[in-house]
């Protein structure tokens, strides 16, 4: 296959030297779904990753099934990038309405890139640097045939490593691995379209040419990937050695399901698309009951079907991953938004005294550790294991160095040893180790595992004694857990006037907070939890050391002032400095909603940072 | 390569028990003295004698209702599930162990009301296990409440001046679901179940015998029309043997799923036997294709190789 080689070069007025220099940049995308803005957002992030430069991404997608606006938020940069940003510096408009509804995204003194084929921007609003581009034109222009202006999306990616002076053949490298395996003209056509934006005269773009300043050295080690939060989930799961699941579609999880459904096979493994959420975790549970590390999972309303087994999974002590992409609710609520309010159902959800383990990634990355992490405790302490990702971090994608697989890697099998005369499906006194069936039982009895409060052996019974037993059973064996986790990380000042709390995807942003209100002179330090239920130890001493402990969540204050995390810890430590910040928008957290909520808890009205 | 290929086989080095009535009793039944589930019970006892399968390999599994107590009265891997959803549980547990025998016991609300949509995908997906449902056309551990089989005129708890809502046909639902074998049989007559349930679990799908059992509590005589014994009749399915011979025309031909419909239609007491019987791929087959045809595409990676090449591609 040939490739046009691209022809370009930047001229002498592009010289890097009268470039602006920043630190990192925010590029907002606005088009409609069809556009193709996620595959350059894409581009975008994994060129970050394959640089020096650190990135995180954000985008949403109509929950319409073709068409309607889309966006797609890259932040791209030199060192640590905690969160995908709160204003852009540059807006690519591709319609009118692109235009309208992103404008005010755009911080002042920004960049509006509009396609001057459909968009005609306020000539009064003299707040942004305007660069008005025919993107349509000159696509159709530069690619020719019949392909009317598809590829347009790779103009503006090529604008882009234009302004961004991103290094051309890098780019085009990876538009060649990515549509390698189509027709050689998909290739050359998109090569073109690149080309054709790269090549935007450079009068036209003068005011906005910038160059990233030269990064941190990296400590040379593995090499970066760039994954969204799905798929570094899944890629956990098959590190954590599960090779069995069942799954109903359902946005936002349902890529994680496609993509177990992709691979398992490969690992001699299968998933199974069930008729319902309900036979989804019963196919889970069948697996699990096999012998084998198994996982369903699903978003909001499927996991409320999923919970009355949840509880036969308690009950019979049945280790179990279930993961929840948590989306905005109640009932179909906003599938295709952010929020953290599915805790309390974690937690609590399905019927009876129920414990069970909650867990929630921090990032991207940890969407893959925190995978490894509940397999351990699912086979450890033969208990279902709730993982509460979110929508947010589901399709966010960040950089990250490679796992060290060789040494991550679990495979668990099912163990089918003979059991000896001293086995019992349900002892009191130690954690349950289920005998799947195929393994002889030496007494000759075989256990029935069982949703009926049962005795030692796994016969039902009635009685008051054993249910008090049993009970504490399972209770006791998460608090030999909870005494087992380490002791969780503060950063920034170990003491001071506020501790900020946060669980789940909401840890850049807090910390990218943190960092502006310690640089206003704030003495405050950070807590994020991915041990939701049971609490880790030592957080009580932590508490104690802040005058104000603020959990921050994306969820309702609820009837009583306070989010589902904020309400755990203060039931639990009993303080009345913990407290709430909230929000229900359904978009993920600006670190100016942050700085701004921490100063009128404080009553400073924006005197830190 | 199929996935339970990969499962050593534990059964080599430990004794294998013969199996006889004393080493499949547990528990004793929880049933009323003449609940007809006794005889289902002693029927199962008699199918495991006869396929000898190792013990430690059989798994006896149920949802909730007077008969998915079963699993504690068999002396075998044993499931207590919850309500309606055995089928699925069951289904996971062929899919990820072939080498297991699995058969579901439930009844009539278990089947065909809660547990009714998985009744007819277990039937689409063929999975390989077996399915008995004791029917007694009420519900009996909650005491007397119209059942999907309840007949029109029933009196219940819930319908005390009698059930209106059109009952279910097993046998015909059964045949549209895509079930590989359906069969029907009565629990006075044990050599038939015997026989039926024994045809079941050999049959490489899902398999499912629908079993008239009576609560003598509160269905007294519900199935007297099928009891020779009470003046009924036991009218047995006469199967097709292909022998050419003129009385062949009018014998069934369980292949024909149309004849199993109209068969199926026949007015109360209906007939008894094999209904349908088919051989589509099974689930387990399919997925073990697929499973081959990745690892063959892949060359038998490892896991740590194929997992190492997905991450090589997002750098």
């Amino acid at each position: 296959m040939v490739l046009p080689v691209t022809p370009h070069t930047p001229g002498a007025d592009s010289a890097p030297d009268e470039r602006r220099a920043v630190r990192d940049v925010v590029i907002r995308l606005a088009g409609n779904s069809q556009d193709g803005i996620q595959t350059i957002g894409g581009f975008l992030a994994r060129l970050a990753g394959r640089s020096a430069q650190d990135v995180m991404t954000y985008m949403t997608i109509p929950s319409t099934i073709s068409g309607g606006p889309s966006i797609f938020q890259v932040r791209m940069g030199s060192g640590e990038i905690l969160s995908s940003g709160d204003q852009a510096d540059f807006l690519v408009a591709f319609y009118q309405h692109s235009y309208e509804s992103h404008i005010n995204s755009l911080r002042p003194g920004g960049v509006l890139i509009y396609d001057s084929d459909h968009v005609v921007p306020n000539p009064e609003d003299r707040r942004f640097k305007s660069v008005g581009i025919p993107i349509t034109g000159a696509t159709v222009e530069a690619v020719g045939g019949s392909s009317k202006d598809k590829g347009k999306n790779l103009f503006v990616l090529g604008l882009i490593a234009r302004i961004l002076e991103l290094d051309p053949a890098k780019v085009t490298g990876l538009i060649t691995e990515r549509f390698g395996g189509k027709a050689d003209d998909v290739v050359r056509n998109a090569i073109l379209a690149f080309d054709a934006g790269y090549g935007t005269p450079a009068n036209t773009l003068q005011e906005c040419l910038c160059r990233f300043e030269a990064s941190p050295p990296r400590p040379a080690g593995r090499p970066r990937v760039t994954v969204d939060g799905n798929t570094a989930l899944t890629f956990g799961l098959l590190a954590a050695g599960v090779r069995h699941g069942a799954g109903y579609p359902i946005t936002p999880w349902s890529s994680v399901m496609e993509a177990l459904r992709g691979e398992l096979p490969k690992y001699g493994g299968v998933f199974v698309q069930a008729e319902d959420e309900l036979a989804a975790i019963g196919y889970a549970l069948g697996f699990a009951y096999s012998g084998h590390l198994a996982v369903t999972g699903s978003s909001g309303p499927g996991l409320s079907l999923k919970m009355e087994a949840l509880g036969w999974a308690v009950m019979s002590e049945m280790p179990l991953l279930v993961i929840n992409v948590q989306r905005g609710g109640p009932s179909t609520g906003m599938p295709t938004n952010v929020e953290q309010s599915d805790l309390m159902q974690a937690i609590y959800g399905s019927h009876g005294d129920a414990p069970r383990v909650v867990l929630a990634p921090k990032d991207a990355e940890d969407c893959f550790y925190i995978a490894l992490e509940a397999g351990r405790i699912a086979r450890a302490y033969s208990t279902p294991v709730l993982i509460l990702t979110d929508q947010a971090l589901a399709t966010r994608i960040e950089a990250f160095d490679e796992p060290d697989l060789a040494a991550l890697m679990v495979d668990p099998k099912p163990d089918l040893s003979p059991r000896g005369t001293d086995f019992q499906p349900y002892p009191i006194g130690r954690i349950t180790r289920h005998a799947p069936p195929g393994a002889p039982i030496a007494t000759g009895k075989y256990p029935t595992v069982s949703g009926l409060e049962h005795d030692e052996l796994g016969h039902p019974t009635g009685s008051p004694g054993l249910h008090v037993k049993m009970t504490a059973k399972r209770r006791e064996k998460l608090k030999l857990l909870a005494a087992s986790l380490p002791v969780p990380e503060v950063q920034g000042d170990p003491d001071g006037e506020v501790l900020v709390v946060g669980w789940g995807s909401t840890c850049g942003p807090i910390r990218e907070a943190l960092k502006q209100l310690r640089a206003g002179g704030l003495k405050a330090g950070q807590v994020h939890l991915r041990h939701l239920h049971p609490l880790p130890p030592g957080l009580g001493e932590i508490f104690a050391r802040y005058r104000h402990v603020l959990v921050i969540e994306m969820n309702d204050e609820g009837l009583y002032g306070f989010g589902q995390l904020a309400m755990m810890l203060r039931a639990r430590y009993a303080l009345p400095s913990i407290t709430s910040i909230t929000k229900t928008d359904g978009l993920t957290f600006r670190i100016s909603e942050i700085v701004n909520g921490v100063n009128r808890h404080l009553g400073n009205n924006g005197s830190h940072a | 390569m199929s996935a339970a290929a990969a499962i050593p086989s534990a059964s080599a080095p430990f004794p294998p028990v013969p199996l006889t009535k004393k080493v499949l009793t547990a528990d004793h039944p929880t049933w009323c003295p003449g609940c007809g589930d006794f005889a289902v019970l002693a029927a199962y006892y008699r199918v495991l004698e006869r396929l000898q399968y190792p013990q430690q390999n059989i798994v006896t599994m149920a949802g909730i209702g007077c008969s998915s107590r079963f699993p504690y009265f068999v002396n075998t891997h044993g499931v207590h599930y919850i309500h309606g959803r055995a089928l699925p549980f069951a289904a996971g547990l062929s899919l990820g162990r072939d080498d297991l025998h699995v058969f579901v016991f439930g009844g009539d609300g278990d089947g065909f009301s809660i547990g009714g949509n998985h009744l007819v995908h277990t039937g689409r997906k063929n999975v390989r296990l077996t399915y008995v449902i004791m029917d007694n056309f009420v519900y009996g551990l909650t005491k007397k409440q119209t059942s999907p089989t309840s007949p029109i005129g029933f009196k219940s708890k819930t319908d005390p001046t009698g059930a209106f809502d059109q009952p279910i046909n097993p046998m015909r639902t059964l045949v549209n679901s895509g079930a590989t074998f359906v069969a029907r049989s009565h629990a006075t007559q044990v050599n038939h179940m015997i026989e039926t349930m024994e045809r079941a679990a050999r049959h490489d799908g899902f398999s499912v015998v629908e079993i008239l059992s009576e609560c003598v509590e509160f269905y007294e005589g519900a199935f007297d029309a099928g009891n020779p014994r009470k003046g009924g009749q036991f009218r047995v399915i006469e199967e097709k043997k292909h022998d050419g011979t003129p009385e062949d025309e009018l014998r069934h031909d369980p292949a024909d799923e149309l004849a199993a419909y109209r068969l199926a239609s026949q007015p109360w007491p209906g007939v008894f036997g094999v209904f349908f019987e088919t051989n589509r791929p099974t689930k387990n087959r399919l997925e073990a294709n697929l499973i081959a045809a990745a690892r063959e595409k892949t060359k038998a990676a490892s896991d740590l190789a194929l997992l190492q090449s997905s991450f090589r591609r997002l750098r």
